[in-house]
């Protein structure tokens, strides 16, 4: 680790929390209804869907529309992927899609997860990038923010029924915080070098005579929106990796820069919505926090390189190469990993299977706390919402009081529904993992042996059930088992997670809201910061350490005792 | 539900219309205007003919070039139906080992290449695979052991080699984001164009 890295994690991370204030602000206004300098388009599809934006919708409504909107996104997507070889954008004649894969990669991208069984550039029409999985980057993520700006109103009023439109909020969310910020960062990544062309493939004569194909295609823009619509499906096969898709350190660091920045400010935009400000600002500094450890402990895991390979007379001051790019440097390595994995990106630029194991252990970790440190585009708010009710829950068992959240009484409706809804990770992660591991056709997808091939195994799941989409990518995952299992953690995942948090919503905004008083337990300042930080870690991540003791843990002893497999 | 199908179905088919063709066909032809270079691959010729991308590794194996990455990419396997074999820097399917830590293979492989390497300390980037299989570059600490092999290849002073390479090691981004490094492609087309 040196000063300068530790420089260039401090200034991207400055540089997302100057830009999340005003853009806080700026999505509660869009919330709002009071942008609208695309009205005319928004009225066109409006009109074009015969839907009426000022109408409110109940939780039940507002979460069967976005069921609708997300049904009708997968429909779509599992056409173009299958039916992609028939079909115009294709230089490179790629065939449809096989049933497993397509299903696999339509839940995929409709759940945000963007966990890719393919290979972009060996696999994907431009049209079913561009129209397909692009699309559904945008799609995906105003589906996330808008449900957050749905249970954040909950919060705002006492005694109201609705939660606003689902489509309205869907929309405008779309063409006025999705569309624009996407625009510009392409623009600027095709400066920094990322192709964006429809030619077909190029091919060169290298200086030693050989031929190299140069892949190609309408790359930055689609780059743009994976990042800030914390999606993470790479164009190319390696994802941010890809010289093409990671150009330089510049690159990597506004691709970090664009995943964090809308998570961080829907915290804030929660703090406008609910008229105090202070109470999103608390969110985001334990957001913040986890960040800050996470990726510290990856940086100093991975600078301090593998000491199998540096037994053999291997240079320590690059750290552990294996898997990883020259330009970006350690420190930024480090940031994107903990970033895109605290932030249920899951775009990365080195590769985790190759991490060291404790290197390795916190993506995995990170990303089995919940997806809420800052979490995706929506989701990681109104993730973190739920562990909130739960922490002033304890906190309310430990004084003796009813729990209150921003004037709203906490009582046990509300509290099933949060667990029944954090148990959803655990419960799909465990599950379906150690199903995996004991079942022939499911374990002959683990190359590696050792300990290893547990963790690879365990990533997968906790990377589709936590709407990830990294991968140990060692595992062969496009197998019927591995495709449809995986799609179905998704589907859980997303799905199963947000319907319960959605009637937690209803409820809640039908609750009278008390006036604060003496006695009201203050949830902006360093103590509830604080309890919230460990409500977090225990509930969220207590259940996994047994299957953390088993992979990375183990095999950390393993590689200290210097043993291999 | 099936009273929301048809607003969902108009919602996803006019955002496809719009997100997915209108915008990128747009976007697509302005950067084409505007930034044709980095937008068509950063695409480098010599004599007339198209050598590679600048962003691009590419295989070096010969003595008279510095040597890039070691690079785990593979193609088809013509023998064998549905095999692969190695094709390192296969511009077409970028790849990483994806080999664990306590990776046996891994380790037989990185202590291979340290035998090749020379003494003691050997940079860690000349002995493992990048993440991409297409790192077009190379640490100045791998890039200075050899140039000594160049210079002699070349029968020029290693001096001159030296100077070259010093002209083509770039530092951090604005002063600080990333490493030091040599883009290996463009040190060697700098190298053939020395008279």
């Amino acid at each position: 680790m040196t000063l300068i890295g530790w420089a260039q994690i401090a200034l991207v991370l400055a540089a997302v929390v100057t830009a999340a204030i005003p853009l806080g602000r700026y999505i509660a206004a869009v919330a709002a209804g009071r942008v609208t300098f695309l009205a005319p388009l928004e009225r066109a599809i409006f009109g074009l869907a015969g839907v009426e934006p000022a109408r409110g919708q109940g939780w039940q409504g507002y979460t069967l529309a976005m069921l609708a909107a997300n049904a009708a996104g997968f429909v779509v997507l599992y056409a173009l992927l299958r039916f992609q070889g028939l079909l115009p954008f294709n230089p490179q004649g790629f065939g449809g899609l096989s049933p497993w894969l397509a299903f696999n990669t339509a839940v995929s991208f409709v759940t945000n997860t963007n966990w890719q069984a393919y290979s972009g550039e060996q696999a994907m029409s431009y049209l079913s990038q561009m129209a397909g999985l692009g699309v559904q980057n945008f799609l995906s993520a105003a589906t996330g923010i808008a449900l957050a700006l749905a249970v954040s109103r909950a919060f705002a009023k006492g005694g109201v029924r609705d939660l606003g439109n689902f489509w309205a909020d869907f929309v405008r969310v779309t063409l006025y915080v999705l569309l624009p910020l996407t625009i510009l960062v392409g623009l600027a990544f095709v400066a920094m070098g990322m192709p964006q062309t429809l030619a077909a493939y190029a091919e060169a004569t290298t200086l030693e005579g050989a031929t190299q194909v140069i892949p190609l295609g309408p790359a930055a823009l689609q780059i743009a929106i994976k990042h800030l619509g914390t999606n993470g499906g790479g164009f190319f096969g390696v994802n941010s990796a890809h010289p093409f898709e990671g150009p330089s350190a510049l690159a990597t660091a506004l691709q970090i820069w664009s995943h964090q920045v809308i998570p961080f400010a829907l915290a804030l935009t929660f703090g406008a919505i609910v008229g105090d400000i202070r109470q999103g600002r608390a969110l985001l500094l334990v957001m913040l926090g986890y960040v800050l450890v996470g990726t510290l402990a990856v940086y100093a895991a991975e600078a301090g390189g593998n000491p199998l390979h540096l037994a053999l007379g291997v240079d320590p001051a690059l750290g552990n190469m294996e898997g990883k790019e020259v330009r970006f440097g350690m420190a930024l390595t480090a940031l994107f990993t903990a970033t895109t994995t605290g932030a249920s990106c899951g775009a990365v630029n080195a590769m985790f299977d190759s991490f060291t194991p404790l290197g390795g252990l916190v993506p995995l970790f990170l990303i089995q706390l919940g997806e809420v440190l800052p979490g995706g585009t929506g989701s990681g708010l109104y993730g973190i919402l739920v562990f909130a009710l739960l922490a002033v829950f304890v906190a309310g068992l430990m004084v003796g009081r009813t729990p209150e959240y921003l004037g709203k009484k906490v009582q046990a409706r509300e509290i099933k529904l949060a667990m029944l809804a954090v148990l959803v990770l655990p419960a799909t992660i465990l599950g379906f993992a150690a199903a995996s591991l004991v079942l022939p056709v499911a374990v002959a997808s683990i190359p590696a042996a050792g300990p290893h091939g547990l963790s690879e195994m365990l990533y997968a799941y906790t990377s589709a059930a936590g709407n990830n989409g990294s991968a140990f990518g060692g595992l062969t995952a496009d197998t019927p088992w591995l495709n449809t299992t995986l799609g179905i953690a998704m589907l859980l995942g997303r799905f199963a997670y947000v319907v319960p948090v959605m009637a937690i919503a209803g409820s809640l905004a039908a609750k009278v809201k008390a006036a604060e008083g003496p006695g009201t337990f203050p949830t902006h300042g360093p103590l509830f910061a604080g309890l919230l930080a460990g409500v977090i870690l225990i509930l969220g991540g207590l259940q996994f350490m047994p299957a953390l003791a088993l992979g990375p843990l183990a095999e950390h002893f393993s590689m200290l005792a210097g043993k291999t497999f | 539900m099936v009273a929301m199908l048809r607003p969902a179905f108009a919602m996803v088919g006019s955002m496809t219309l719009l997100l997915g063709l209108l915008v990128p066909l747009a976007f697509t032809g302005f950067a084409q205007l505007v930034l044709p270079g980095p937008a068509n691959g950063s695409l480098v010729e010599a004599g007339g003919k198209l050598v590679g991308s600048r962003l691009l590794g590419q295989q070096f194996t010969g003595m008279r070039y510095f040597h890039p990455r070691p690079s785990v990419t593979t193609e088809a396997d013509p023998d064998q139906p549905g095999g692969t074999r190695a094709a390192p820097y296969n511009g077409a399917a970028s790849a990483a080992s994806q080999a664990g830590p306590t990776s046996a293979a891994l380790l037989q492989g990185v202590t291979a290449r340290v035998a090749e390497a020379g003494p003691a300390p050997v940079p860690a980037d000349a002995v493992t695979a990048s993440a991409s299989g297409l790192d077009p570059h190379i640490s100045p600490a791998n890039a200075a052991r050899q140039v000594a092999r160049v210079a002699a290849a070349r029968g020029l002073p290693e001096a001159r080699v030296r100077a070259l390479l010093a002209a083509h090691t770039e530092g951090p981004e604005w002063g600080i984001f990333g490493d030091p490094r040599v883009n290996v492609l463009e040190l060697n087309l700098a190298m053939d164009a020395l008279p």
